[in-house]
């Protein structure tokens, strides 16, 4: 997850273009243009993957299982390996303007509807994780601090970094072992769950339990951090001075002014995440057996599923891409400095 | 300011959406878990943790472990392996024969079979199955191989079925292929279509829900020629993390699980609600050594030493690698010590080498025979110079994750070290070695394959015919074997169609096989299994003897599970007749308490949720109030 910042910080480093007449505009383009640019390189690098892995694509999807020499040639009809290289990619490209990402060689069914399947359990499961750490974070981060270098401080962000570095893999392990029979280990519901949505809404809580606790535990951290530093910043700042010139308690200081201040690179942080959210957490899926996009996308690997695997990697860095010009474009409203300048 | 009270606003809904999210958690666990704990009405289920995803329920398409093992508790075929002893028996089909020229096949079908809708069972559903079979490439999928060699299927009547193939066919006593209802399926535009739920079957058990990468639902077929099953329902739960599998099981979440490591399987041997099944296995584990490669037409291809065309130097190095060792070592002595080709599980046709034929692992005796065969020591590294003066080195090609040749390689080194053979080991991905062995650019280099009951594949691994073509293609050699000795044999005993004949051609065949050394069988190891015992008085193996309840020839694991106290678990003889005698009612049945324990943990666990809540809170309320002092 240490990855996660890495944008963060270029995106905060990163200086809005100086605005004159048709600014906004500009800055619009710009960042959606950029988006596009980048969209149009992963769609390359997709095709690129898929046709420059070692070996010979239908051998491999079609190791272990019986294969005639037609069932072969029908292949290699079918994924128009016998075109040239040019005609293939024009194909792929033509193909994934009309939504068509092609079939999936395990499940015979199109890689779209695998993935629209997929992709519920993925924002559920990763949505909630984002909101309980994103509150987690905040909460934590606004008081150590504003109480810098006290006990609460120390430990909370000691804690903190100590989860952030613990292996998603392990830590998931250890409380399945931890809390054998308290809660579900894999999928989204018992399969003798009444199907009325009451007791499937709580079967589904349930389930949701551990995987929920293992990603916020180790994605809380960046949220805290941020906040804590830039809360920190603020606090020198004059008007905080002025506000308590004015007579107000330390609380109202901290909330009315501190914080909506200190709030906005945690805020772009949250956006930027979000790209993350439909890429799902795939360590967290696999251990829980979480049947979201993580888990298809570790399944496509293990059984190569080469279309499959492309149209997940399509879709997943498609998604990254979307959520951080909208970050980008976020980041101009929320912060009326970047407007006025 | 405006920006500020909706930040605030945002950080609000954030706040109570998770508060209302983290709730739920303590209600299932106080409000459904009494309702399982509560008997007598409810519904008999067995769960099955399974640790790989179906990849379809179409009968045509399915390949994988799971959808296929699913399915065979779905639709009969005409015949199935018997429980005791894997031998093809009828089901659909109640007796067959065959014309003398081995061409015509003509099945009788059994009466008042039933699918799951009450409609009968007819011969001309099977014909129906295998005509579309023979049409639509779609529907060869899964099985096309047994019907690529067919002429002609007819239902001359309701009873009688007619198969006309173009060459004899030992299979055709065990055709693996289930057979679907006409009356729905021939309605259906693509034949490789999903399925749809319920899916009328005529096994033991139907579908009735399916949830792609979570579970697969079935309902006992109460029309099933047999008789129904003793339990109601059918569950397969998938785990993509067998550790999970395993803590499921523990605390009662699923009452059967299978492929576990020796490591998961001895930490269940205390624990008392659990019984293990050590079973035997269908698969060889092999080293196979490259006598020198060549297409179907007898053109060298690949890289391989051309010294290991020796068959002596071969033999050599087979004595020199202790199975035993390795059984231990790897398989934490879960496992069979090598021998013949096929695995012991398949009692009929496995073949152990006996008398002077023999090669005990001995590094003294490999030694001398590479001196008498002529392959000199040479000085301080103690490599062995081959006849054309070169120094004996090796490579040895193995899966980079994969726990046997990880764990086995370095102890292989070590003993071809002491014989004057230098190996290198190179670790690389699965696809590297598939590709490199069917290249033949190796030396030597770990395999294995899973036998069936009929040995008719695994023994065609070994032909001459199955090296691939001049352009590298159509084959899957196992060693690149090319020896007329066997490949007679081979073809004889496909045409055999007297049992005990083709099983004393098959020992044959590995008796050759042993001697031509081109393969070294490491060992079998175990399929380990466990289930809740307090659930379940135990399941029919397959076969009887050292057998396995899931992923068998067949259903009966499945079909014969009996629940605690239903005792005693049923053992089908001769045409699947239960035989079992006696109440087994054991102690285990008595205790109905099995939920207790987690009742009280998921109870445990509200609370502790619920003080560390409170207490937060109260820490937080504490804190506001220090700050407005």
């Amino acid at each position: 997850m240490s990855d996660i910042l890495i944008p963060t910080e270029e995106a905060l480093a990163e200086v809005p273009p100086p605005t004159r007449g048709g600014g906004t505009v500009r800055y619009v383009l710009t960042k959606i243009g950029g988006g596009l640019i980048s969209f149009a390189l992963v769609i390359v690098l997709g095709f690129l993957l898929f046709r420059a892995l070692p070996g010979n694509v239908i051998a491999t999807m079609t190791r272990g299982r019986p294969a005639t020499p037609e069932m072969i040639a029908q292949l290699e009809d079918e994924y128009g390996l016998n075109d040239s290289l040019w005609q293939q990619f024009l194909t792929y490209v033509g193909n994934l303007l009309h939504g068509d990402l092609g079939n999936s060689y395990i499940f015979r069914v199109p890689v779209l509807q695998k993935i629209e399947e997929r992709l519920w359990p993925t924002v559920l499961l990763v949505g909630v994780a984002t909101l309980i750490s994103v509150a987690l974070g905040l909460w934590l981060g606004t008081r150590s601090g504003w109480r810098r270098g006290s006990r609460f401080d120390r430990v909370s962000t000691g804690v903190a970094l100590t989860l952030w570095s613990t292996p998603t893999f392990w830590l998931g392990m250890l409380l399945l072992a931890g809390t054998t029979g308290l809660f579900p280990t894999a999928g989204l519901v018992y399969s003798d769950t009444p199907p009325d949505f009451f007791s499937q809404a709580v079967d589904m809580a349930h389930h949701l339990v551990l995987p929920t606790i293992t990603l916020v535990a180790v994605t809380y951290a960046q949220y805290q951090l941020v906040m804590r530093s830039s809360l920190i910043e603020e606090m020198g700042a004059d008007y905080l001075t002025t506000a308590r010139a004015k007579g107000l308690r330390d609380d109202q200081v901290r909330r009315k002014h501190a914080v909506p201040n200190a709030l906005l690179p945690t805020v772009t942080l949250v956006f930027l995440h979000l790209g993350f959210v439909i890429a799902g957490a795939i360590t967290t899926e696999t251990v829980f057996s979480w049947p979201g996009l993580g888990l298809l996308t570790y399944d496509a690997l293990r059984v190569h599923d080469l279309p499959l695997l492309q149209g997940t990697f399509v879709v997943l860095a498609g998604a990254v891409i979307f959520m951080n010009v909208i970050a980008d474009l976020l980041y101009r409203v929320l912060d009326p400095r970047v407007r006025a300048s | 300011m405006i920006i500020v009270r909706s930040r605030r606003l945002a950080l609000g809904v954030t706040l109570m959406v998770s508060a209302l999210v983290t709730v739920p958690v303590g209600i299932p666990a106080s409000a459904s878990t009494p309702v399982k704990a509560a008997t007598a009405q409810d519904p008999k289920i067995l769960r099955i943790g399974v640790t790989q995803a179906v990849d379809s329920l179409n009968p045509f398409i399915s390949i994988t472990r799971t959808g296929t093992d699913i399915l065979r508790s779905q639709f009969e075929f005409l015949t199935t392996y018997s429980q005791g002893s894997m031998t093809p028996e009828g089901t659909l089909a109640e007796k067959w024969e065959t014309s003398d020229d081995k061409l015509t096949w003509k099945f009788h079908f059994r009466k008042d079979v039933k699918w799951s809708d009450g409609e009968p069972v007819t011969a001309k559903d099977a014909a129906f199955t295998f005509n579309k079979m023979l049409d639509d490439e779609v529907a060869r999928t899964a099985n096309g191989s047994y019907v690529a060699q067919w002429e002609s299927v007819e239902a001359t009547d309701d009873q009688t079925l007619v198969i006309k193939t173009k060459v004899p066919q030992a299979t055709m006593e065990a055709l693996d292929i289930p057979i679907v209802p006409e009356h729905i399926w021939s309605k259906l535009a693509d034949i490789g279509a999903e399925a749809t739920y319920p899916m009328v079957g005529s096994g033991p058990y139907y579908i009735t829900e399916f949830k792609e990468a979570q579970f697969t639902k079935m309902k006992a077929n109460k029309n099933y020629w047999r008789g129904a099953p003793k339990i109601d329902e059918l569950h397969f739960i998938y785990y993509r993390n067998a550790d999970a599998a395993v803590t499921a099981l523990q605390s009662g979440q699923i009452d059967l699980v299978n492929r576990l490591t020796p490591q998961q399987f001895d930490a269940l041997k205390n624990d008392p609600n659990v019984a293990l099944n050590n079973a035997q296995n269908r698969r060889f584990n092999e080293i196979v050594i490259n006598p020198g490669a060549a297409t179907n037409d007898g053109t060298p291809i690949g890289d391989g030493n051309p010294a290991l065309k020796d068959v002596k130097l071969r033999q050599a190095i087979a004595q020199a690698i202790d199975s035993k060792t390795l059984v231990d070592k790897v398989w934490g002595g879960y496992a069979t010590e090598g021998a013949g080709y096929i695995p012991p599980v398949f009692a009929d046709f496995a073949w152990q080498p006996s008398g002077k034929q023999v090669r005990k692992f001995d590094l003294d005796a490999a030694n001398k025979a590479l001196d008498a065969a002529g392959y000199k020591k040479k000085g301080d590294d103690g490599i062995r110079l081959d006849k054309t003066g070169k120094p004996m080195n090796f490579r040895l090609l193995a899966h980079a994750e994969a726990n046997l040749d990880e764990t086995a390689g370095p102890f292989v080194k070590g003993w071809l070290k002491d014989i004057g053979i230098g190996i290198t080991l190179e670790p690389v991905s699965d696809d590297q070695v598939n590709e490199d062995t069917t290249r033949g650019d190796f030396d030597l280099a770990f395999s294995g394959w899973n036998a069936n009951p009929d040995p008719d594949y695994v023994l065609s691994l070994q032909t001459c015919a199955n090296r691939p073509n001049a352009e590298g293609k159509g084959g899957t050699p196992d060693s690149f074997l090319c020896d007329k000795t066997y490949d007679n044999l081979y073809k004889k005993q496909l045409s055999e169609f007297d049992r005990d004949k083709r099983i004393d051609l098959v020992k044959q065949m590995q008796s050759r096989l042993y001697d031509q050394a081109t393969t070294v069988i490491l060992g079998y190891d175990n399929a380990l299994e466990a289930y809740n015992k307090k659930a379940f008085e135990g399941f029919p193996l397959q076969p009887a003897d050292k057998g396995v309840i899931m992923n068998q020839q067949g259903y009966w694991g499945y079909y014969g599970a009996t629940p605690a106290g239903e005792g005693p678990v049923p053992v089908y003889g001769e045409n699947g007749e239960n035989t079992a005698t006696g109440d087994g009612t054991t102690e285990a049945a008595a205790d109905d308490g099995g939920n207790t324990g987690l009742i009280l943990g998921i109870v445990g666990g509200v609370i502790v949720i619920l003080l560390i809540g409170g207490l937060l809170v109260m820490r937080g309320r504490r804190k506001t109030a220090e700050d407005r002092e």
